[in-house]
């Protein structure tokens, strides 16, 4: 099939001859329409990253708005912001008000922000640059997927200007067919964005298995790809069903067709059934990512070659291939029948294993390594403090017996909230300072990192461990107030919201500090001139190629020699800071 | 990519991305992405065959009464004319593959033809189900069935919809090899779209198959 000058030219690409100023890919051209038609992953990337943190930040204020008005027990912050004749109406309209608050909260967290995040602005950037490729192997499909992903988070703003959603995230049936808010809208926005979650998972599970540069064996292949590949596979066969889903329940809206809405005959848990076949896959398209992200930065800011590597990229793989098997621990009270119950039980005890072993990796890389305290390993590290804290508490919902009494209450709360957001947001932060130097040529400043990474961690802990606490205790989830509770829980509630309230608001504030900070850098941050300017590299490709990488991403083809974590001994003088 | 200046290559074969080494490397990504899509649409209609289980569970009876008043001529037609134009679908890669360009516009042709015999069969089907008041949900109107056949036929139509319109899409790519293979674009150097266009109407007809027995053969 290949002739003899069709194989991989060693010694340089096209552009390596004939550039008498080097250009990077920022600079390359600055109109805005080289942005708006750019097929270059880099820029796609950055695009998806402007977009995904406009989505979290404007997530973020509205969860703001909820803690606020959880401060006191009783209505009141939100009160302000409705009309009403008289105290009663008042309240309901506030009430309706919280509903459609932490609905769009959630929607826009998960579906604008999580989905997304990693792989398409780390994952787009830097995908192509570990495997040695001039890029995706299907750029113009990468930039119809962030166009979609536009054209879907604008049915989002369009829902919150047409009457909102209040049916949580989660559009349960038969709760969604009957409201008067904007289930359509929003549902098809999410079934839009799900093409894009889709066909971005098709591009990188081709580009992996096609573009990797000579000698790059499947053991060769930085751990972070491992993670992004395990979850394209869950886009690829997870979202589909959400996207059947949602089509069914827009029909099931606007035709009553009956299949999901007993009074038409059909069956309400079999949506809960469909929803979860793609939702519990997916909170691992939010966390897979997380994990690659973790064994870069822990590995490279340890200056150790990562401690188990087949085991981690094995665990990433059999993480997405369990996580199929689990959705029904979501319905334990739902009335599916015991045994299901007991088998989804044992399943998802099973996915705690794979990853546990990423955990104890991670901390068997640490040990005995040249530790640098700076950013990235500072998020890195309370990455897996909060990570482990989420999983384990996993477990308890995942016991029948336990989940019963913790099922809806803000114990689940602060669960998912440890996976996503200390999971999650922290890798993303840590993701973020890891390669900020590498992707734009400039430094952001050491220590408002670190002051950042400590703040968003006190923050949060402030925030969601209290939610523990009072979730044991029995805080519903989802409730607007809480005054109408003996004595006791009121004092508890009351504490442990007022705690959650303070913690959010710190949290928000080191968030908003992270992006000044990083934005500042962006025009005044210290240059990159050349690689010894770098506070780090790695022995991963990304890091061989120009600071910031040029156009087509290499010069000559890189070659894939050893591993991406050989590195050359411990290195004791890379010390952190300035 | 397009920022960059155009370099002569004279290596380069026309239709080669500037991102791959070989013709060889686009062709296989192509194909596997193709095969990874295929993977994805067929997620997407298990879903659709899961809700099929699941209520025709609920309501045997009803699905029984109702899938009499389907029309099983017109499903097998329709059955033939899928079969067929996977096979002429078929024929038209091979003779892409072979450089024989007048038999590939032959077979795309008959192809698109198949595939818009279809279309008017299924129009038939609809209008005779809406001219008899079965529409789907709550706006059906046809009383002669016991039990609620309004569930059956909601299914029906949303199950024979998305293929139908995975068909109108795939008519118009059809349409698009078709146009591209007169201009002379393809030859036993350069087929994978007419290729991956094939798998992707191979499935659709497998799709149709999997749903013609389902819905119009219940007994
Ligand atoms: C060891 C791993 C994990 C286990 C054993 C586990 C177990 C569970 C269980 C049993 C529930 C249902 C609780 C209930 O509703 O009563 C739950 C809820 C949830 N989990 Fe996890 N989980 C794990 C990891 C994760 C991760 C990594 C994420 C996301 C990144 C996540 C996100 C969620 C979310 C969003 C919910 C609540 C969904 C809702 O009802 O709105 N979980 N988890
Ligand atoms: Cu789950």
């Amino acid at each position: 099939m290949t002739t003899a000058t069709d194989v991989i030219r060693p010694g340089g690409g096209p552009s390596a001859t004939g550039h008498a100023e080097e250009k990077d890919y920022l600079n390359v051209d600055n109109s805005i329409m080289s942005w708006l038609f750019t097929l270059d992953h880099k820029r796609i990337g950055l695009m998806y990253l402007a977009s995904v943190l406009f989505f979290f930040f404007f997530g973020g204020i509205l969860a703001l708005l909820i803690r606020t008005e959880l401060f006191t027990p009783g209505a009141d912050f939100l009160t302000y912001f409705v009309s009403g004749k008289n105290a009663a109406e008042l309240k309901l309209a506030a009430a309706d008000l919280y509903n459609q608050l932490f609905t769009l909260h959630g929607a826009i967290m998960i579906f604008l922000f999580l989905i997304p995040s990693i792989p398409a602005t780390f994952g787009n950037f830097f995908l192509p640059l570990m495997l040695g490729a001039k890029d995706v192997a299907f750029p113009r499909l990468n930039l119809f997927s962030f166009y979609i992903y536009v054209l879907g988070a604008f049915f989002f703003l369009y829902t919150l200007a047409s009457g909102g959603l209040d049916t949580g995230w989660t559009f349960y049936t038969p709760y969604s067919t009957s409201t008067n808010t904007a289930v359509i809208a929003s549902t098809f926005g999410a079934f839009i964005l799900g093409f894009s979650s889709i066909l971005t998972g098709v591009n990188f599970v081709v580009t992996v298995h096609k573009m990797r540069a000579p000698r790059m064996t499947w053991t060769r292949i930085p751990l972070f790809l491992w993670a992004l590949y395990s979850t394209s596979l869950i886009q690829i066969l997870a979202t589909p069903v959400l996207a059947i889903t949602l089509l069914l329940l827009i029909f099931e809206r606007a035709l009553g067709i009956g299949i999901f809405d007993p009074a038409m005959g059909g069956d309400p848990v079999l949506y809960q059934h469909f929803f979860w076949f793609y939702s519990h896959p997916a909170v691992y398209i939010m966390i897979l990512p997380a994990f690659g992200v973790i064994s870069e930065t822990i590995s490279v800011h340890s200056r150790k070659h990562i401690f188990g590597y087949g085991f981690i990229a094995a665990s990433s793989v059999s993480i997405a291939l369990i996580g199929f098997l689990v959705w029904g621990h979501h319905m334990f009270v739902s009335g599916q029948s015991p045994l299901a119950s007991l088998l989804f039980s044992m399943i998802t005890f099973a996915v705690a294993v794979p990853t546990a072993i990423k955990v104890f990796s991670w901390v068997a890389t640490l040990y005995k390594g040249s530790i640098v305290f700076n950013a990235p390993m500072l998020n890195a590290l309370s990455f897996i403090f909060l990570f482990t804290i989420g999983g384990l508490t996993g477990l308890f919902l995942a016991t029948l017996a336990t989940d019963v009494h913790l099922h809806d209450t803000y114990f689940v709360v602060a669960h998912f909230h440890y996976v996503m957001v200390g999971g999650t947001l922290v890798a993303f932060l840590a993701a973020i300072h890891h390669w900020w130097a590498k992707m734009f040529g400039r430094h952001y400043n050491e220590w408002c990192g670190r002051i950042s990474a400590i703040f968003v961690f006190i923050g949060f802990n402030l925030t969601f461990f209290s939610q523990f606490v009072m979730g044991s205790q029995g805080m519903p989830r989802r409730y607007f107030t809480y005054d109408q509770v003996s004595p006791e829980l009121l004092s508890i509630y009351t504490r442990m919201h007022q705690i959650s309230t303070v913690g959010s608001m710190i949290l928000g504030l080191a968030l908003t500090f992270t992006l000044f900070y990083l934005a500042h850098s962006l025009f005044f941050g210290k240059k990159v001139h050349n690689d010894s300017d770098l506070r780090w590299t790695g022995e991963s490709m990304e890091w061989k190629t120009a600071t910031p990488p040029s156009p087509h991403n290499f010069h000559e083809q890189p070659i894939a020699y050893n591993s991406p974590y050989d590195f050359k001994e411990i290195d004791h003088s890379l010390g952190g800071g300035h | 990519m397009s920022q960059v200046a155009d370099h002569a290559h004279a290596e380069h074969p026309p239709h080669l991305h500037h991102h791959f080494h070989s013709s060889a490397q686009q062709a296989a990504s192509a194909k596997l992405g193709m095969w990874v899509f295929i993977a994805q649409e067929i997620l997407f209609f298990s879903g659709l065959f899961m809700a099929y289980i699941a209520l025709r569970y609920l309501y045997p009876k009803t699905f029984l009464a109702a899938h009499e008043h389907l029309d099983v001529s017109m499903g097998a037609l329709n059955t033939v004319f899928l079969i067929t134009s996977s096979l002429t679908m078929a024929l038209a890669v091979r003779a892409a593959q072979t450089s024989n360009k007048k038999w590939a516009e032959i077979n795309l042709l008959l192809t698109i033809g198949f595939a818009l015999a279809f279309c008017v069969v299924k129009y038939f089907e609809y209008s005779h189900k809406f001219h008899l008041g079965i529409f789907p949900g709550k706006y059906y109107a046809y009383t002669h069935i016991p039990g609620n056949p309004e569930v059956f036929f909601g299914l029906y139509f949303v199950m024979t919809g998305m293929h139908a319109l995975h068909v109108i899409v795939g008519i118009g790519l059809l349409l698009w090899i078709y146009l591209k293979t007169r201009t002379g674009a393809f030859s036993a150097a350069y087929y994978s779209p007419v290729e991956n266009v094939g798998l992707y109407w191979h499935l659709v007809d497998l799709i149709w198959i999997f749903l013609f027995p389902l819905l119009y053969l219940v007994k």
